[in-house]
């Protein structure tokens, strides 16, 4: 805990008084980039608990349909006899997504890692506009209280899936209205972070250090940065047109009056598919911004842990930069059967093609820089390793589904939950898992405990590709997704026990994590003291004090090299770091000795 | 231990593609987890080409598994006394982008003829010695939470006073160009019948339209697979697929419970009785 008191002093140096202002001023109201960080970290990790528990309790219904629900069901549906009813389950499926999606990894990838990691990997004092970055993270509250608030509106929550589709979304329930409301606060937070981040990476970048000095995590969090730039503002547009269409009656959604169960009236005029173009239009570019930084970081622990320059630094820069790119034109990939245009649908599979090779490439480099490596398997390097392979299975699935008439079999079946469990828990996740392994040395100065960071790894990884992969078969077979209960069609009553199974794993991989949790609290009091670089890495936030002091660096860093420079032949330390003096070419630069 | 995290991430693809074989050939516990049998002519090619992709993905699935497992065997730091100094290999990288873009650029061309049979050249009949498309045979019309299926009345046209509509029951007939239009009374729908490989999302001010031609008799389920509300899981449908004679039978039964009693013209299947659009 002393680690954490001196960062308390070092935080609030220059500032005196009255404690509590001190606490506040060093803890919550803190401009500094890695309290920020810390702020964003915890409350994702909170969220992450909330949002796997609603995970939980959709598996429970899956697998014990309408059977009591342990614990929660006799206090919250004593009318219902501890049973939970339809609606009860529309609204766990759109919490747990709008959750995991807006509230964990996005702000744990962008928010706690981008804001840690960019100022130091970079070599700067803190980011370009500090104040703003506080902001960023206090527009978060404002989101917080809505999602809060909407569980306890009149009919359960939000109904309409996080997708919300209108007509239903503009039916449902008031809670959609905070749902919305929540989503447009994290949409501004999100705003200012990524116009923070470009303007630090351009602007405050170390002596020495080129655009293609810096590490794959600054390049995937600026490129993640600039994809939310250009697409949030989309969606911003459509929550406040949907808000409107709820609220005001504009008809932007509705084509004609309707009037549903004789009772509710929206007015016409509007087009419900514009929802879904102005929708996916940001959240396919979100659902790389929900893995981009993820591999950012796997690229560099990767490096780190085989000792090993990056395979393909180049590439894997330009490659990140195509997918960004194609990321914006593909979104018609989650419209095939919509009822859009059906041409249309054959130019948005060609751009979905195009865009799994980039994807592909990058796996490649990861074998390639494993290739020859000298492998030490720590814990973020497991974790690191279990992201390719999962990320593996993601984008094969994705190809399957991008093939159209294929998509009309699987499109809203439970291979489409497979495969974004794939990419979204099995790659995103675990490169979190990773990177909170791989950097926590550096957030508080202990080391977490390898041992049972190794067990948490191999139980999440089994329980996870249990809970996971059998859903490929299910979709194949025309299983549902967003069914309260798929058992009321005979054809899908002998796939319970399966479904059974797929819940216990489920819970498991659940249980797996409170190792996590001990892991993550204990360490901060009993964890080894970790010095600056505990890795042996060669990126500059290793040469700064372990936790960096308010102001990051105790000597101004001059960047004399590229990150990778791990085993180089004329050295016998195998690794170099970026600050380190003496001259000798990049990596980059040296001719290609054949592998 | 790095010989058991080998064999570990290894298991990944050999255990991935052991069970999806079990899957598809139907091995406990993974019976029934598949693919359903087929009944329409389109899902042949549908199914044709999910096996294909799984069967490519098998491939780079177990290949990229095989380097992963032998990268953790062999190079471990225990065994190798300093990594290898190389960051790229320009050869490799051309073959590693040029190989899997041909795949892709195959697959993306491969399939485009089936996307363009079910869902954009719409079946036609002969009128006046001119090729037209085929008009709908029924009118869906889906509602919270359920199915009604208009037939054409005596006028042998679907949209007229005279319709035959039925609840949650649509009878169709086999070895037939079935073409349905699709609407809905409120949100969005989805018409899914996964034993024919049809899917159509039906949305508030559009008419869609479906076709496929079934095989052989069967009776089967209709789904909901676009999320419409508190019951959403309970838009069950019915579908049964008849011969033509028995559609014929059973159209005849329908309309003699009406009035006036049609004209044994239009009593056709309804196949060829054509309306420009
Ligand atoms: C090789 C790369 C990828 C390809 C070709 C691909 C393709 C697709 C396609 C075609 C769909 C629509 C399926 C349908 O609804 O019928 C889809 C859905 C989805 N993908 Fe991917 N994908 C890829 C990578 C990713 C990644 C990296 C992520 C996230 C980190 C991701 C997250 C999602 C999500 C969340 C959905 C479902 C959204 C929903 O309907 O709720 N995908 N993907
Ligand atoms: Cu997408
Ligand atoms: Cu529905």
């Amino acid at each position: 805990m002393s680690d954490m008191s001196t960062q308390l002093e070092t935080a609030s140096k220059g500032r005196s008084g009255n404690p509590i202002l001190r606490f506040l001023g060093s803890y919550v109201f803190s401009t500094d980039h890695k309290i920020i960080g810390l702020q964003f970290l915890f409350s994702s990790l909170i969220w992450f608990a909330i949002g796997g528990m609603l995970a939980l309790a959709i598996r429970w219904q899956l697998a014990f349909p309408w059977s009591d629900m342990p614990i929660f069901g006799p206090t919250l549906f004593a009318s219902e006899g501890g049973q939970i009813p339809g609606v009860f389950y529309n609204m766990l499926f759109t919490m747990h997504a709008t959750i995991m999606i807006f509230f964990v990894i996005i702000p744990i990838l962008s928010g706690a890692f981008g804001n840690y990691l960019i100022p130091l990997m970079i070599g700067a004092e803190d980011m370009a506009f500090p104040r703003l970055n506080m902001f960023s993270y206090w527009f978060m509250w404002p989101a917080f209280a809505c999602m809060i608030g909407s569980f306890f509106m009149p009919g359960f929550g939000p109904t309409a899936g996080w997708t919300s589709y209108p007509t239903l979304s503009l039916i449902t329930g008031d809670a959609q209205n905070l749902w919305i409301l929540g989503l447009i606060f994290v949409g501004i937070s999100s705003m200012i972070g990524s116009i923070n981040y470009m303007t630090t990476i351009l602007q405050m970048r170390a002596p020495g250090m080129r655009m293609f000095r810096m590490p794959m995590t600054v390049w995937a969090l600026f490129i993640t940065a600039i994809l939310q730039a250009f697409a949030l503002p989309v969606l911003t547009a459509a929550l406040f047109m949907q808000l409107s269409d709820r609220i005001l009656a504009t008809g932007f959604f509705a084509p004609e009056a309707i009037l549903v169960n004789d009772t509710t009236s929206i007015s016409g005029g509007g087009e419900p598919l514009l929802w879904q173009h102005l929708f996916w239009f940001y959240s396919h570019p979100a659902v790389y911004i929900m893995i981009l930084p993820a591999m950012g970081m796997v690229s560099d622990m990767l490096s780190c842990f085989a000792r090993k320059p990056l395979f393909g630094y180049r590439p894997m820069v330009y490659s990140l930069t195509a997918i960004a790119g194609l990321g914006f034109v593909v979104w018609g990939h989650h419209m095939f059967v919509s009822g859009m245009n059906r041409i249309l649908a054959i130019s948005f599979m060609v751009s979905t093609m195009l865009i799994a090779l980039p994807s592909g490439i990058k796996v490649f480099n990861w074998l390639g820089t494993l290739w020859g490596g000298r492998l030490y398997l720590t814990t973020p390097m497991l974790f690191s390793i279990g992201f390719v392979s999962m990320f593996i299975i993601g984008g094969l699935s994705g190809i399957v589904m991008a093939a159209p008439p294929v998509d009309i079999q699987i499109h809203d079946t439970y291979f489409i939950v497979a495969h974004f469990h794939y990419v979204l828990f099995g790659a995103s996740v675990l490169g979190v898992m990773g990177a909170i392994y791989f950097w926590y040395p550096k957030m508080f100065g202990r080391m977490m405990n390898e041992t049972m960071g190794k067990i948490h790894f191999v139980l999440t990884f089994i329980f996870l590709n249990g809970t996971f992969f059998p859903m490929h078969f299910l979709g194949a077979r025309g299983f549902p997704r967003r069914y309260a209960d798929p058992y009321r069609f005979e054809e899908f009553q002998d796939l319970l026990p399966l479904n059974q199974f797929i819940t216990l794993c489920a819970f498991l991989m659940g249980a797996a994590q409170l190792i996590f949790l001990v892991n993550f609290f204990g360490s901060l009091f009993w964890g080894r003291k970790a010095g600056r670089n505990p890795w042996n890495a060669n990126s500059l936030e290793w040469s700064a004090p372990s936790p960096p002091p308010h102001g990051n660096f105790d000597f101004q860093p001059y960047v004399y090299r590229g990150p990778y420079e791990y085993s180089h032949p004329g050295r016998e330390d195998d690794h170099w770091p970026q600050v380190e003096s003496a001259e000798a070419p990049d990596s980059q630069e040296i001719p290609s000795p054949t592998a | 231990m790095n010989r058991f995290w080998s064999i570990l991430f290894f298991l990944v693809p050999l255990l991935g593609t052991g069970t999806f074989l079990m899957a598809a050939w139907g091995m406990a516990p993974f019976q029934g987890a598949w693919l359903p049998e087929n009944y329409s002519v389109a899902g042949k090619t549908i199914d044709h080409l999910f096996y294909l992709l799984c069967w490519i993905s098998a491939l780079i699935f177990i290949g990229t598994g095989i380097v992963i497992g032998w990268v953790l065997w062999r190079y471990d730091h225990r065994r190798q006394q300093r990594a290898h100094y190389f960051s790229h290999n320009f050869k490799l990288e051309m073959v590693w982008t040029i190989i899997p873009a041909i795949i892709l650029v195959f697959i993306a061309f491969y399939q485009m003829n089936a996307w363009a049979e079910t869902k954009m050249i719409r079946p036609t009949i002969m009128q006046n010695g001119q090729a037209v498309t085929k008009p709908p045979m029924v009118l869906v019309m889906a509602k919270r939470f359920g199915w009604e299926f208009h037939y054409a009345g005596p006028d042998g046209l679907i949209e007229t006073a005279d319709d035959d509509y039925i609840e949650n029951e649509l009878v169709l007939p086999i070895d037939t160009d079935i073409v349905l239009q699709l609407e809905t009374r409120d949100v969005i729908h989805s018409f899914f019948v996964p034993q024919l490989r049809v899917k159509q999302d039906i949305v508030p001010g559009m008419k869609q339209f479906m076709w496929f031609r079934a095989t052989s008799t069967a009776e089967m389920e209709i789904a909901c697979t676009e999320l419409c509300g508190w019951g959403h899981y309970t838009m069950q449908g019915r579908l049964r697929l008849v011969t033509p004679t028995d559609y014929q039978a059973w159209l005849a039964e329908r309309r003699q419970r009406q009035t006036p009693p049609m004209n044994p013209e239009q009593e056709e299947t309804g196949t060829d009785q054509a309306k420009p659009e």
